[in-house]
């Protein structure tokens, strides 16, 4: 492979598009596949075969709106139509080239103003299996500009420009990572790629890979050649079965086209991917964890240092990084780092993808820049609560993350501004709760959660959290005291303290957000045994309106 | 490397020490006679950093930090005790008690079990945190030995005796917290383990009454961990 047959690749792509008239992208993510747009796919391509238009039915990635899926994308008039039924196949092939059949109008309405897309370029354009539309749309062309004409440094370097920071929740800066693994010694090197997102109300990761795994695989290989390694693995939950199906699609290509295997684009650069599938323990999504488990043993994390930088798999020097982190790095190389750091605030480059759910109108996937604020995010793009409830809090970076109240609406999303409002970035979930919901009980269910999720293998968060577990359900019932209280607070500061791991260390933070900004509600269950939201049995249901 | 290079100095409570570099910082206190609380630590076998008994302050990290599996470094400042981390070690303490059934009054071990001696030292009278009372099985099916998990701390010492000591890998943990368990095999009885030598090794580390000889039991028995550095030792010195 060289620039030359990259280029006839993409030209061979665009010229078996230009023989169609039309294109009609049918959204085949896992929301939408679930309400059967295969059917749909088919029945459009059925329909354009007869009645002779020149029409491309594509099956393509997350488009982002799911929550109006079925989701359709006719090209080149950019048309979406929405809650598309195997019926609608005729009217929409009919409407090509005239005007759109208005009752599919998705009614997105803001939806993707302010988005702005890098890492989900290609969302909605592309097949995810045919590694030739991804080279159409500047696939690969970062690897081999990497391989032929940067040095490993020099792509560190660009990196490092570009402030890029890992997307899998602790931020730490990607350059800085990839420096020191390339800096230790060492005659085998891996890279991973962390896919196990595992927070409730997170499909980033999932959708990323479902749609467009190119992009992830080609940000591996740059890593790869950046730091010497030679083998690479992509760790995914094996409840995500279709990205893993996409993904073994995608390894495939790659490697028939000679974006992986040996003598990579005819340099010496050699470097292959496995995957791995993991069990779906939400602990193994940390890094120490996920080693061990590839190793085969127990996923439990150990204490670091020494750092998977220093000693990771297999006791070698590895880069683990997460999937958005990996998906950002072809266009990082392509554009140069400073166009990436033009792009967020003064600590937090680029844009980040968040899974908006809970009580919002338009659910579903959004990419924004860095420093947008959380008013934009949920009032712009996501429409507001529904229903006519009262926004009362948003829930940001799952489990280890915290609610937010109103009064911090206009939050400028980044790393460092969310930590100091007592929440977190995390890997991108955005849960938001209207009025209806009762702030100990959402504590309680993330403590639940992190107390099932919990290895076991240190006392504060094996013990801590069953304690804490109690004591919310003992205030969710109206049970419990001021002292009740005390220790619960006591506990958030011991399991925080001193847990081994990210997860122990971060359980206590859904507790203390919701004591930092709706003590009131604890102090209401507890001193007038009242949940004022109505949702805990302690309360005879008394309704607050807006 | 020089000898000097290998050496680093550091301040443990204000004392100035030298210790070697490969050392953590659990050994040069210890070297010091500077005591430092654990539990899942045993002198000759692997760490694994997971009872927090030992957190240490060091000067500059912001985190507090295992002594047993940190390395010293060079002008590090290292507290062992203060107000913070006593009460820490305390609930610490309180949560191992509270989780499963430690009444010491009626355990095999009473007088001679290192949570116990861990709660004299520290000082902690009672256990506010409320108790769990979980059912938990006994398995005495093994001719010489009982396991007991309502004892068990899960520290893992017989875990890591029986595959790094033994070979045997007879012992190994099951379920996810606080549904964790240690077990013999594949969760068969320990007396029809296919695997287990019946050596004893890991009835000598356990430091509770959770691992215990059946006709030695009682407070007059005192367990013998302390032949481990001693055949790590002779055996390094076979290769
Ligand atoms: C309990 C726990 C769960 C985690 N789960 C994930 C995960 O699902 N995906 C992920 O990318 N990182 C996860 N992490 C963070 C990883 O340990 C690691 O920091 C990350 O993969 C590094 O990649 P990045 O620098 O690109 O963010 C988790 C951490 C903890 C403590
Ligand atoms: S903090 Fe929790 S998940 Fe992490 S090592 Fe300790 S018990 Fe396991
Ligand atoms: S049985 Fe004893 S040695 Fe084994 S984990 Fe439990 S307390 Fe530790
Ligand atoms: S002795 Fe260090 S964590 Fe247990």
């Amino acid at each position: 492979m060289n620039v030359e047959e990259l280029q006839q690749i993409a030209a061979q792509a665009q010229e078996e598009r230009d023989k169609f008239d039309y294109e009609v992208n049918v959204c085949m993510g896992t929301s939408c596949l679930s309400q059967h747009s295969d059917r749909i796919r088919d029945a459009i391509a059925k329909e354009a075969e007869s009645c002779g238009k020149k029409c491309h039915v594509r099956r393509t990635g997350c488009m982002g709106p799911c929550a109006a899926g079925p989701m359709v994308l006719v090209e080149p008039a950019g048309t979406q139509y929405g809650h598309v039924r195997e019926g609608d196949a005729k009217d929409i092939v009919s409407a090509l080239g005239g005007d759109p059949v208005a009752r599919l109008d998705p009614r997105l309405g803001s939806y993707f103003e302010g988005q702005h897309f890098v890492v989900l370029e290609n969302v909605g354009h592309i097949d995810p299996e045919k590694v030739d539309e991804y080279v159409a749309r500047g696939g690969y062309e970062a690897l081999l500009k990497v391989l032929t004409e940067m040095t490993p440094a020099q792509v560190i370097e660009q990196i490092s420009k570009s402030g890029l920071r890992g997307r899998g929740g602790g931020g730490y800066p990607t350059g800085l990572k990839w420096d020191t693994v390339a800096k230790v010694k060492g005659a085998q090197k891996y890279v991973i790629c962390n896919g196990d997102e595992g927070d409730p109300g997170a499909f980033m990761d999932r959708s990323v890979l479902e749609s467009d795994p190119q992009r992830v695989i080609e940000g591996m290989a740059i890593a790869a050649y950046a730091i010497g390694a030679t083998k690479g693995y992509v760790y995914v939950r094996a409840e995500y079965p279709l990205a893993v199906q996409r993904l073994t699609v995608a390894l495939r290509e790659a490697r028939r086209r000679g974006f992986l295997g040996n003598a990579i684009c005819e340099t010496t650069f050699s470097f292959d991917i496995d995957i791995r599938l993991g069990a779906g323990a939400f602990v193994c999504g940390e890094e120490t964890a996920l080693i061990a488990s590839i190793e085969g043993k127990r996923g439990t994390p150990r204490p670091r240092p020494p750092y998977p930088a220093v000693s990771g798999l297999w006791g070698d020097p590895t880069l683990i990084n997460n999937v958005e982190t990996f998906a950002n790095v072809p266009p990082i190389i392509r554009h140069g780092g400073e166009w990436f750091s033009s792009m967020g605030t003064a600590r937090s480059k680029g844009t980040k993808v968040f899974a908006l759910t809970g009580k919002i109108q338009r659910t579903g996937l959004v990419e924004v820049p860095m420093g947008m604020t959380l008013r934009q995010i949920i009032f712009g793009i996501g429409g507001g609560v529904p229903d006519g409830r009262k926004f009362k809090a948003v829930q940001t970076g799952g489990p280890s993350g915290g609610c937010l109240p109103e009064e911090h609406l206009d939050l400028s999303i980044s790393y460092d501004a969310l930590i100091s409002a007592g929440s977190m970035m995390g890997s991108g979930g955005m849960i938001v709760m209207d009025d209806t919901s009762c702030m100990v009980s959402v504590a309680r269910f993330f403590m639940e959660f992190c107390m099932t999720e919990s290895c076991g293998k240190c006392v504060p968060c094996r013990a801590g959290t069953v304690q804490m577990y109690n004591l919310l359900t003992k205030i969710c019932k109206g049970e419990a005291t001021r002292r009740d209280l005390d220790q619960l607070t006591e506990l958030c500061e011991v399991v925080g303290a001193t847990s081994l791991c990210g997860l122990g260390q971060t359980a206590p933070n859904p507790v203390l957000s919701t004591l930092r900004y709706f003590r009131h509600e604890y102090l209401a269950h507890i001193d007038e045994k009242r949940c004022p939201a109505g949702v805990c049995e302690c309360s005879p249901a008394v309704e607050v309106h807006a | 490397m020089s000898a000097e290079s290998n050496v680093r100095t550091l301040t443990i409570d204000g004392e100035e020490i030298s210790a070697r570099a490969d050392q953590t910082i659990l050994e040069a206190a210890r070297e010091h006679k500077l005591a430092i609380p654990t539990l899942c630590h045993l002198d000759g076998l692997s760490e694994v950093g997971a009872c927090r008994m030992c957190l240490v302050e060091v000067k500059g990290a912001r985190r507090l930090l295992p002594a047993c599996v940190t390395r010293v470094e060079e002008g590090m400042e290292v507290t062992t005790h203060n107000p913070k981390i006593d009460r820490y070690r305390t609930m610490i303490l309180e949560l191992f008690f509270a989780e499963r059934n430690h009444i010491c009054s009626i355990c095999v071990a009473n007088g001679n079990c290192e949570l116990q001696s861990l709660a004299l030292t520290l000082g902690m009278t009672h256990v506010e945190i409320p108790y769990q009372y979980p059912q938990l099985p006994v398995d005495a099916s093994h001719p010489r030995f009982t396991v007991d998990h309502n004892r068990c701390v899960l520290c893992t010492r017989c875990v890591r005796v029986c595959s790094e000591i033994e070979g045997a890998n007879t012992w190994g943990v099951m379920g996810r917290g606080a549904q964790s368990l240690v077990i013999t095999d594949l969760k068969e009885p320990w007396g029809e383990s296919e695997t287990c030598t019946s050596c004893g090794k890991c009835v000598q580390v356990c430091p509770t009454g959770a691992l215990f000889e059946k006709d030695r039991a009682g407070s007059k028995v005192r367990k013998q961990p302390d032949f481990l550095p001693y055949l790590r030792i002779m055996r390094e010195g076979e290769q």
